[in-house]
């Protein structure tokens, strides 16, 4: 089986699409709470193939776009402690902070280094015995177990000069504090599909037993989508609310196990801050004190000064929901992928970067 | 442990004539060259295509091709994208002390073996050495020199409302190639970069068809980005049809698998020609007789539409707009 093709062909698009509008009598609101998703449905142009009566609302779901400045510019004040060898994903290096960036910082001197996963920086803290380096523990339930397992790993290697600034947001708690703002009435959630694979569907049970409001996991690619919202209309029209999988090739009712175990041996709940949303209690994750020696923001006390949020920029708002980017003054006007005011410029799923790239957004 | 680059390799003196006479001599033979001057004289008439780049691949050699490859093929593809028969190059190298001379010797066949393809001579050259540290192993810069037949007009702002978009194979392969081989990023593929002259296929195009108005090489920032600046230059949009564009099963899963998208990787051997409607069908044709362009197709048409504009026709029916390349491709974190 081909995992590209097979997932974008067109005759089976319009099957799906076809039946979609058949049965979509209700108006409906899904949200997209991944930034993956919203991707898909922008660079394939899906919401020209939806009827009318279903609208589209991008979520939070991108783990840069969320990330307050507070603790970005932590990052940036690591990066700048003498000794300190900052590891970070590609994505975070141009998300502007209050003052800063990590790319600015870079170029002012400091030793930010890019990496493709937490392994990488435990490589370089065993190929530069003499630099503190720091990983940026930036992500969802996707990223925290195998930065769980370089800490387990850097422990028993007893690898003394690697941390990690622990940033991590839990998804079920954010969704949960949305929706009881209640400022976004929604029928349905398209739930992302990689931080399923780890949770389990069973984590989303609270979206059908407590709020009434149906939710689909979905996987990335074009008929994914398309099968996960003709999954919601049909409960939608049917009066269901239950949490189903339409990614039965990556997610399992229960999750990946063993992954969960990792995660939370080595993190715990904390409350964390989320851009646009505030704090969100337990929505955050932190090292277990047994692990504190890892733990970069105990070790090295940054301290970022004061935090400024950008000018007219729309990013929180757009998170929750309530705004979409051509809401905003500064969308492609001011604020571009060169030139980002806001996080959700910035990243590959954030949401602005989506619409610019991909959207035909001026016509 | 092979022979190693000596800062004095570099300082004129005897071991750099010895580079010169043992080495780059031998490898590039030639009239031009041989007579030691200080600058070769070269007898031309007509309009001449002028053009330079240089060359700093990292891994310097990488599946299907290395970096002395590529320093004459992209400088050949330059001159061969205005029209131009290219004749002559330049080659300067800066190398890194410490370098292998092994892996020296290696560069300098590759480069002998492309410019006979091509049909270049070296007719002028240089080497520094510079400390360690201060270089990353070797970078190259050649400039080209080339004439214009009369009667073409090549430019990338003559593309007009009807005109036929092809391109000459497949996308993407340099660019995944030499990622697969980048230290930190190893994933084993079979891919090979595509890297290779265009100037033969070029030239069999422009007797087919003279009239072709705009050719450009899809290189760093990928098609998306190539078209993006021929529609800026021409005032004109771009409608391209997903379906119709080329791209190998091996390149769309490393893209997948990397967050990065086709459209916007690196190649060294593809072209794109924006050629009159009526003149679509012959191109192509001649183009499917050469090795390089095989794979030829049609993947779009020039539109009156809002000048600059690219946009795409999906699979799905649907269309998106596509922008030029926005900072460096990074890699996605979840």
């Amino acid at each position: 089986m081909k995992f590209i093709d097979e997932f974008r062909r067109s005759e089976l698009a319009q099957g799906l699409v076809c039946r979609i509008r058949q049965n979509s009598k209700r108006r409906a609101r899904f949200m997209e709470f991944c930034g993956g998703h919203t991707v898909t449905i922008l660079k394939h142009g899906i919401r020209q193939l939806l009827p009318p009566t279903i609208e589209m609302l991008s979520g939070p779901g991108c783990p840069v776009c969320v990330t307050d400045n507070a603790d970005l510019d932590k990052a940036i004040a690591l990066a700048h402690i003498p000794g300190v060898l900052l590891a970070t994903f590609g994505d975070m290096l141009k998300v502007p902070g209050s003052h800063s960036s990590l790319q600015k910082a870079k170029a002012e001197g400091a030793d930010v280094r890019i990496v493709y996963s937490s392994l990488d920086a435990l490589e370089l803290a065993r190929q530069n015995p003499r630099k503190e380096v720091v990983f940026l523990g930036i992500g969802f339930e996707t990223t925290a177990p195998g930065i769980a397992a370089s800490i387990l790993q850097a422990e028993q290697e007893e690898l003394k000069n690697f941390y990690v600034l622990s940033l991590h947001k839990l998804c079920p708690p954010v969704i949960r504090a949305l929706l009881d703002s209640g400022e976004v009435r929604l029928h349905g959630f398209i739930l992302p599909g990689h931080v399923s694979a780890i949770i389990g569907s069973k984590a989303w049970e609270f979206l059908a037993k407590d709020y009434g409001i149906p939710g689909v996991v979905s996987g990335f690619e074009p008929l994914d989508v398309l099968q996960c919202v003709d999954m919601l209309v049909s409960q939608i029209e049917n009066g269901g609310s239950r949490v189903e999988i339409a990614y039965r090739r990556g997610v399992k009712p229960e999750g990946n196990l063993r992954a969960q175990e990792l995660m939370y041996r080595v993190f715990e709940p904390c409350p964390a801050r989320w851009r646009g949303i505030g704090e969100v209690p337990d929505s955050g994750l932190r090292l277990r004190p047994e692990f504190a020696r890892f733990d970069a923001e105990l070790v090295f006390s940054p301290d970022p000064g004061p935090t400024l949020e950008p000018k007219g920029c729309i990013c929180g708002d757009i998170l929750r929901g309530v705004k979409t980017p051509r809401d905003c003054r500064l969308f492609a006007r001011v604020c571009t992928p060169e030139n980002p005011v806001g996080p959700c410029m910035v990243s590959s799923e954030g949401s602005c970067a989506a619409y610019y790239l991909y959207g035909l957004n001026d016509e | 442990m092979s022979e190693r680059i000596l800062l004095a390799h570099g300082s004129g003196g005897k071991l750099s004539h010895e580079l010169v006479e043992k080495t780059m001599l031998r490898a590039f033979f030639n009239p031009y060259l041989s007579k030691l001057d200080d600058s070769a004289i070269l007898d031309l008439s007509g309009r001449l295509a002028f053009t330079t780049d240089s060359y700093v691949v990292d891994p310097i050699f990488f599946p299907g091709g290395d970096i002395g490859r590529l320093a004459v093929c992209g400088t050949v593809n330059d001159l061969a994208m205005v029209g131009a028969t290219p004749l002559y190059l330049s080659l300067s190298l800066i190398i890194e002390e410490g370098f292998s001379q092994d892996d020296l010797r290696r560069i300098l066949d590759s480069i002998r073996r492309a410019a006979e393809e091509a049909g270049v001579e070296i007719v002028t050259g240089d080497t520094k050495v510079v400390h360690r540290g201060k270089a990353d192993g070797i970078f190259i810069n050649t400039a080209g020199l080339g004439v214009v037949p009369e009667g073409i007009e090549i430019s990338g702002s003559n593309a007009r409302p009807g005109d036929k978009v092809i391109l000459s194979g497949p996308i993407g392969d340099h660019g995944i190639a030499v990622l697969s081989r980048r230290e930190g990023l190893s994933f084993s593929t079979e891919l090979e970069s595509d890297v290779a002259p265009l100037n033969k296929l070029v030239a069999q195009m422009l007797e087919a068809c003279p009239r072709i108005r705009c050719l450009r090489d899809p290189t760093r920032g990928g098609l998306a980005t190539t078209l993006n600046e021929l529609a800026k230059q021409s005032r004109v949009s771009i409608q391209l049809e997903e379906e119709k564009i080329p791209v190998r099963e091996e390149v769309r899963a490393a893209c997948e698998m990397l967050g990065l998208d086709p459209l916007y990787v690196a190649n060294e051997g593809k072209l794109v020609a924006i050629v009159p409607d009526s003149d679509a069908a012959t191109v192509l044709h001649i183009m499917h007789q050469n090795p390089y362009a095989r794979e030829a197709a049609v993947i779009g048409e020039v539109r009156q539409g809002r000048p600059g504009r690219i946009t795409l026709k999906t699979r799905f029916g649907t269309s998106r707009i596509v922008d030029m390349l926005t900072g460096d491709p990074l890699p996605r974190i979840c």
